[in-house]
């Protein structure tokens, strides 16, 4: 398959960037949200819109009700997501719990995700333990009880945590903290008794949450596939949620440069406009290099993804590692380059910085990901 | 079946049957590389039997069309040929400056007699070619070069000194170019081809970092090059005056060449470094890591720009982009192959670095991001092309 978008992922690419533009702009959805302390961060209206344009649903198969489409594109709406750094819950909602949805029960499919395709329903994810995204340990333990189970551990970095109806969480049914196997995926509904919230603002003004479960009682229903079988289903999630934070990481650094590139055409000093200075030119040069590389590397986890690709896992990781890298690089360079009025707050350049720190840090930054790649070659 | 798979099982059995095991396996030196030309000498008779069954089928210039020597195959179907050839390690059978470079230049402003002429020539190897562009005061700033071709009627006598001429010491002509208008800068240029047995025309190979040779200075004294080689065979490649078009032309060709976009240089490190798993350097680990997302992400761009190429979804200034990011990851790769490979790799000649291979190949790479173009001149045209900043 080329590596580019055919002519349906196209049509999409101009709806989602027509709609993206006009109603998740910066001054319509996170100024508007940030400005008034909303508890959510984001704006429910917009995310019933995201239902009405059908993005909700894109991967969620045709059975359930969904579009059955694949990650390249829901890529395409992450990118315009990314660009306009519209607050949503799409990526843990429509990307990370929908594809471990898809592996559940046709009783939970039937339970959670109509709700999600209307646009109505928020999902989170509840994976890191601790201040890093370390998956490969978990440590929160599900006891059996009864028909069910009790689940009792802390979780952290819950993006939506408190305004979800429904959070995947991960936690430990048997063998010890790093055991690959005996890991089981619930899907915690928001009312369930002993889960309690703290809920902290980030830098991107996004809202997390640290979550305590003190002996959380679950049905067996609750279960997303199988007892101490979750990794698989955990591993599918990750590299979903890792190639989708990907692709709206590259957003974020095209809606950085394009900014940027754009303020050396406008802004003068010393009688010139500041992009005739060659320093600045190799500077805004070297950058669009990384962004065209890094949105490569996107499209290429995307296809193998949606192609079942055993390279896929690598790929996700690369992807991750690039676009974190440069959207890092992205969103320096923007700020140094809009020089003073990069550093107030009534400029967009440095709300592009705080989401890139958020979202790198999302499902493992450039070095946890580069870590994977060199024990995924074998060094 | 599709005619494109048919296609290949039908290579993938020819090479089986042509192409000889000797020729399966990576260059090891100059001698493995077959360049053609006047003086030209097989080095075995492997090289020989795989260059004759590859002349047979137009395989030496496969994608071009066939009254000029090639096999005409379409880019998928030239794809597949090189992916079946790398998939057993080929070897090219015929390498050349006429193949990269003046071919391309012909097929695209050359006449009809010349395309018949020079390209069958270069199909067959028999004229080994090299490329006269910079001078010692026209490196980046090419248009400035001085080298002038005097008019004296139905020839031109040409003067002047070209500098990192490849392989001007065993070429036997030369495409060059040649300034034939003073007053006029950008269309004053004209892309002459000649032979380098003309009297005084002469070569001095320059000796590298790396200890080798590949470039020449290439003087001109007094050299008289006739107007016309015969009917329809003009001396220079398009219009007279008009040769900086050509060399622009060729220009994007050879930034596209090499910025490795067919497969050259998008390999990883760390994979090779397995077998010092345990003793790196967990830094340098971590560097190697780091480079690999690079390079696998560099990967992916490469077929992301082929794949648009194809269709003219590409940026026309691309090729740049390609060339300068291409060029500083391979630096970049050789810079952590020698830090891996620590003392062994300082070895300058040596039996188990074949000859110091790891550190003049080091050296070489040096070159990668000024030959053909700087990266700073990259980062020019990026600028002006690509981003539209003003007065670049």
């Amino acid at each position: 398959m080329p590596l580019y978008h055919n002519d349906d992922q196209a049509m999409l690419a101009d709806s989602a960037r027509q709609f993206m533009a006009e109603e998740g702009n910066i001054a319509k959805q996170l100024r508007h949200w940030r400005d008034r302390d909303c508890p959510d961060g984001f704006g429910h209206a917009l995310w019933e819109q995201f239902g009405e344009m059908g993005f909700t649903g894109i991967l969620v198969g045709e059975e359930d009700g969904g579009l059955g489409m694949g990650h390249v594109e829901a890529g395409i709406v992450l990118e315009e997501i990314g660009r306009n750094l519209s607050p949503s819950p799409f990526l843990t909602s429509s990307v990370l719990a929908a594809t471990a949805l898809g592996h559940g029960s046709s009783d939970l499919r039937g339970r959670y995700l109509p709700g999600l395709i209307e646009g109505k329903s928020v999902f989170a994810v509840a994976i890191d333990e601790g201040a890093k995204h370390r998956p490969e340990r978990i440590k929160m333990r599900a006891e059996k009880s009864g028909n069910g189970f009790k689940l009792s551990g802390q979780k952290d970095f819950v993006i939506h945590g408190a305004s979800s109806d429904m959070i995947v969480v991960a936690a430990r049914t048997s063998g010890s903290d790093d055991d690959e196997d005996g890991v089981t995926l619930f899907a915690v509904p928001k009312d369930a008794a002993n889960m309690s919230h703290d809920a902290v603002r980030l830098v991107d003004s996004s809202v997390a949450t640290h979550t305590r479960f003190d002996d959380v009682e679950l049905d067996g229903d609750a279960v997303i596939g199988e007892v101490d079988g979750g990794r698989e289903v955990l591993n599918a999630m990750l590299k979903a949620g890792r190639v989708g934070a990907a692709a709206e990481g590259v957003g974020v650094a095209s809606g950085a440069m394009d900014m940027t590139v754009e303020y050396l055409k406008q802004r003068k000093q010393f009688g010139k406009l500041i992009g005739e200075f060659q320093a600045l030119q190799h500077r805004a040069s070297h950058l669009y290099s990384e962004v065209e590389i890094a949105r490569a590397a996107v499209i290429k986890a995307q296809q193998l993804l949606d192609g079942d690709s055993e390279k896929a896992d690598l790929m996700a990781s690369v992807a991750k590692a690039k676009v974190s890298q440069t959207a890092g690089l992205a969103v320096r360079e923007g700020v140094q380059m809009h020089g003073g009025i990069g550093m107030t707050d009534e400029y967009d350049i440095g709300l592009y910085m705080k989401r890139d720190r958020a979202l790198s840090e999302f499902l493992g930054d450039a070095y946890y990901h580069a870590g994977r790649v060199a024990e995924m070659s074998g060094y | 079946m599709s005619d494109l798979e048919q296609f290949r099982q039908e290579t993938r059995a020819w090479l089986e049957a042509n192409c000889p095991a000797e020729m399966r396996q990576p260059v090891r030196d100059e001698g493995d590389i077959y360049w053609g030309g006047r003086r030209a000498t097989f080095k075995n008779d492997a090289q020989k039997a795989w260059f004759d069954a590859c002349l047979a089928k137009g395989y030496t210039v496969p994608a071009w069309p066939k009254e000029y020597g090639g096999a005409g195959l379409a880019p998928e179907e030239a794809k597949v040929l090189r992916q079946e050839m790398s998939r057993i390690n080929a070897r090219p059978p015929l390498s050349s400056f006429g193949i990269w470079m003046l071919g391309p230049a012909l097929l695209h402003f050359g006449t009809e007699e010349q395309k018949k002429h020079f390209l069958g020539e270069i199909a067959r190897g028999e004229i080994r070619w090299c490329q006269g562009y910079s001078e010692p005061g026209s490196g980046s700033d090419l248009v400035s070069l001085q080298t002038f071709g005097e008019d004296k009627g139905d020839h031109w006598v040409v003067n002047g000194q070209k500098v990192w001429t490849s392989y001007a010491d065993q070429a036997d002509w030369i495409f060059c170019l040649v300034r034939t208008d003073k007053e006029n800068k950008y269309q004053g240029i004209t892309f002459m081809l000649f032979d380098m047995e003309s009297e005084g025309c002469s070569t001095k190979p320059i000796k590298l970092i790396s200890g080798n040779s590949p470039f020449c200075e290439t003087f001109m004294d007094n050299v008289k090059v006739p107007k016309s080689y015969g009917e329809g065979l003009p001396a220079q490649v398009g219009e007279i005056n008009r040769g900086w078009d050509v060399a622009k032309y060729l220009l994007g060709h050879e930034r596209e060449m090499i910025s490795g976009a067919d497969g050259g240089n998008t390999g990883t490190i760390g994979a090779a470094m397995k077998r010092h798993a345990g003793e790196l350097d967990p830094v340098l680990r971590a560097e190697l890591a780091m480079f690999d997302v690079d390079a696998l992400a560099y990967g992916a761009m490469g077929e992301k720009f082929l794949d648009e190429i194809k269709v003219g979804k590409a940026h026309p200034a691309q090729p740049n982009m390609m060339k300068y990011a291409g060029t500083e990851l391979n630096k970049r790769r050789h810079e952590l192959m020698m830090s891996a490979g620590g003392s062994r790799s300082l070895e300058w000649e040596s039996e188990e670095t074949s000859g110091g291979k790891p550190s003049r190949n080091w050296l070489r790479t040096k070159a990668n991001s000024i030959e053909g173009g700087t990266s700073e001149v990259m980062l020019n045209v990026i600028s002006k092309r690509i981003l539209d900043l003003p007065g670049s």
